[in-house]
């Protein structure tokens, strides 16, 4: 662990018009991570985990506060920044997997890498490591049509994890799979936070999900409700949960 | 080139989609080149058919002497400029002479004008030697062509009067007898005229060693304005002129049916693209998560656009270039009342594709592929991650 934290938000607040009225997302979220944390945002629909998640995705910007991932301030990113940071820092994994439908497993795992620059050889060498490590590496020709959903996921988490990003956000991951699919994935990603020292935060509502997470932050109505460590604290905390 | 190699991929991952576009865009494609083809093909038809029939080289005419107008015959006519003459001696000119005349074929009066020529001449590609041909008796030879022939009721071998006004203004008559009814695409060499030797108008008409102008032959240098004695020279392109400007008129219905193919073709690939956006929104949502830009995103269907347009271009070219080389070398028919449209173009129709032609329409086409593929993809510019992850337009 780092002493500078990987994220930090600071009173985030994100409302939404709802004809003449706003309703707030999120409405004062101070929260931090550091690096190699295993944590999860849980609460009922509408709690605000999917948009803080965006938003320290940088998919989305705040309507006040701050939010820092890496140094670099959401809310004042332009969109080519918001992708750059996107691109080299953080990976996504989608509740819908989001494969592209007309490439390969190969391909839309080597998609990640695409914009790096990285020379045939070497992206070859990081999308068969990667598919290894969800035990796919024997599917790299088949298209996603052709997966089944574990297998799916798999495949958006070896994309996922190919750039070996910083971060990993992932949405309700296991929200369309199996009970033993679930495990598998999970089993997975705690196996690669643990070796690649990656965080991963994720928004879920799954029991299943939660026994895998060292750090539950609760939120209810956008405001942090609880922040519980599993076993040992091994950083800074989240302040700002409700009074 | 990671966009044009993923613009490819996703392109030929569309499959049937992708194809059915393909085949419409060629199709307009081959139309275009095809319609174009036929008037450009109409065009240089009717140059070669008149160049080879009535203008040659380029004619010298007497100072007096309007084709257009039959008040000048009566004085469109003198005597060969010497320089002409000798070039007309030696097989490289033709002089004609023209004067007017009147034949009575079956009691009716038809005005013509008589067109003396020598019948050895091989400038000009109308049947003459018929006219040498030796025959008894005083009958003056005459060469007709078909549309005056169905104007006259005269077949080869019939007998006409044929009436003229002679030099000094004393009207004579004498019978003609038909040697031949020519078959020409050319109305101006053929329409209300009758051809006769030479030498046998000047003797008639009284004006030995006259013509009222002097065909060239194609490719020789034209002698010096000084040696022409007066007579002005018509080239080809004075001859053409009204040829090409009806062509130019014609052009514009020829450009509307351009323009609705194009149109059509177009719309395809807009509507392509505009179901392409709506339906890829979570596939864009997902590039946009990775890391591209919205710029690059625009940038790839665009090109997605644009690649079918080339694609088409290939598919055109597979099958167009047999089609329309098949058409080029046998022709197009044409109705039969095609004289009405006043081209001199035969009965059937030689269509001709230019290098200009095919790179003109195919750049024209790729351009408008690019401009309707680009225009849908500015809604991408307006589309949050957040949505387009959700499968939502902003």
């Amino acid at each position: 662990m780092t002493d500078t934290p990987l994220i930090v938000t600071t009173d985030l607040t994100k409302t939404y018009p709802m004809g003449l009225s706003t309703i707030a997302a999120l409405a004062g979220v101070n929260l931090s991570f550091e690096k190699g944390e295993f944590a999860g945002l849980v609460g009922p629909s509408g709690s605000g985990k999917t948009t803080l998640l965006n938003i320290i995705g940088s998919l989305d910007a705040p309507s006040s506060g701050s939010a820092s991932v890496m140094g670099h301030r959401i809310e004042s990113l332009t969109h080519k920044e918001a992708a750059r940071l996107r691109n080299r820092h953080i990976g996504f994994i989608f509740q819908t997997f989001n494969l592209l439908p007309v490439y390969t497993v190969y391909e839309n795992v080597e998609f990640a890498l695409l914009l790096l620059g990285l020379p045939p050889a070497e992206r070859r060498r990081k999308v068969m490591a990667a598919l290894e490590w969800v035990h796919l590496a024997d599917r790299a020709k088949s298209k996603p049509a052709q997966l089944s959903g574990g297998q799916s996921q798999r495949v958006a988490i070896a994309r996922a994890i190919v750039k070996e990003p910083d971060i990993i956000l992932a949405d309700e991951p296991t929200a369309n799979l199996d009970a033993e699919n679930s495990h598998n994935i999970l089993q997975t990603m705690a196996g690669l936070n643990a070796e690649l020292q990656t965080t991963f935060i994720f928004a879920t509502h799954d029991f299943k999900v939660m026994q895998y997470l060292r750090r539950t932050i609760m939120l209810v109505d956008g405001l942090v409700d609880a922040d519980q460590w599993a076993d040992s604290r091994p950083g800074a905390g989240g302040s700002g949960g409700r009074p | 080139m990671i966009i044009p190699k993923l613009a490819l991929k996703n392109v030929l991952g569309a499959g049937l989609r992708t194809w059915l576009n393909v085949f419409v865009l060629s199709l307009s494609f081959v139309l275009i080149i095809f319609s174009q083809g036929l008037l450009h093909g109409m065009n240089k038809q009717a140059e070669e058919a008149m160049i080879a029939s009535e203008i040659g080289g380029g004619q010298y005419q007497h100072p007096a002497y309007d084709a257009y107008d039959p008040l000048t015959l009566k004085d469109g006519h003198g005597p060969v400029p010497a320089a002409l003459a000798a070039r007309a001696d030696a097989g490289a000119a033709a002089p004609v002479l023209v004067i007017q005349g009147t034949i009575y074929p079956q009691g009716r009066l038809i005005a013509v004008q008589v067109k003396g020529i020598d019948p050895a001449q091989t400038i000009l590609n109308i049947p003459t030697a018929f006219l040498a041909a030796p025959r008894g008796g005083d009958e003056i030879p005459v060469l007709i062509g078909e549309r005056m022939a169905d104007l006259s009721g005269l077949r080869a071998g019939d007998t006409v009067t044929l009436q003229w006004r002679d030099a000094h203004g004393t009207f004579d008559a004498r019978d003609a007898v038909v040697v031949q009814v020519m078959k020409t695409s050319v109305q101006s060499v053929d329409r209300g005229q009758v051809w006769v030797p030479l030498d046998r108008l000047r003797e008639l008409a009284g004006m030995p060693g006259e013509a009222s102008f002097v065909v060239l032959a194609q490719g020789g240098a034209r002698p010096g304005d000084a040696d022409a004695a007066g007579w002005r020279f018509r080239g080809q392109d004075d001859f053409l002129a009204d040829i090409r400007a009806m062509v130019e008129s014609k052009s514009v219905g020829s450009s509307i049916f351009y323009a609705i193919l194009l149109a059509l073709a177009m719309l395809a690939i807009f509507d392509t693209q505009v179901l392409a956006i709506f339906h890829r929104r979570r596939e864009m949502g997902t590039m946009m998560a990775l890391g591209f830009t919205r710029a690059k995103i625009i940038g790839l269907f665009t090109l997605e656009g644009l690649l079918n347009g080339v694609l088409a271009a290939l598919v055109a070219a597979a099958y167009g270039i047999p089609l329309l080389s098949w058409i080029a070398r046998t022709g197009w028919a044409l109705p039969g009342d095609t004289d009405s449209y006043g081209f001199a173009i035969g009965e059937r129709l030689f269509p001709s594709y230019s290098v200009g032609l095919v790179a003109g329409t195919t750049l024209l086409v790729l351009l408008a592929t690019a401009v309707v593929s680009f225009l849908p993809t500015r809604r991408i510019a307006r589309l949050r991650p957040t949505d387009a992850l959700r499968g939502r337009m902003t």
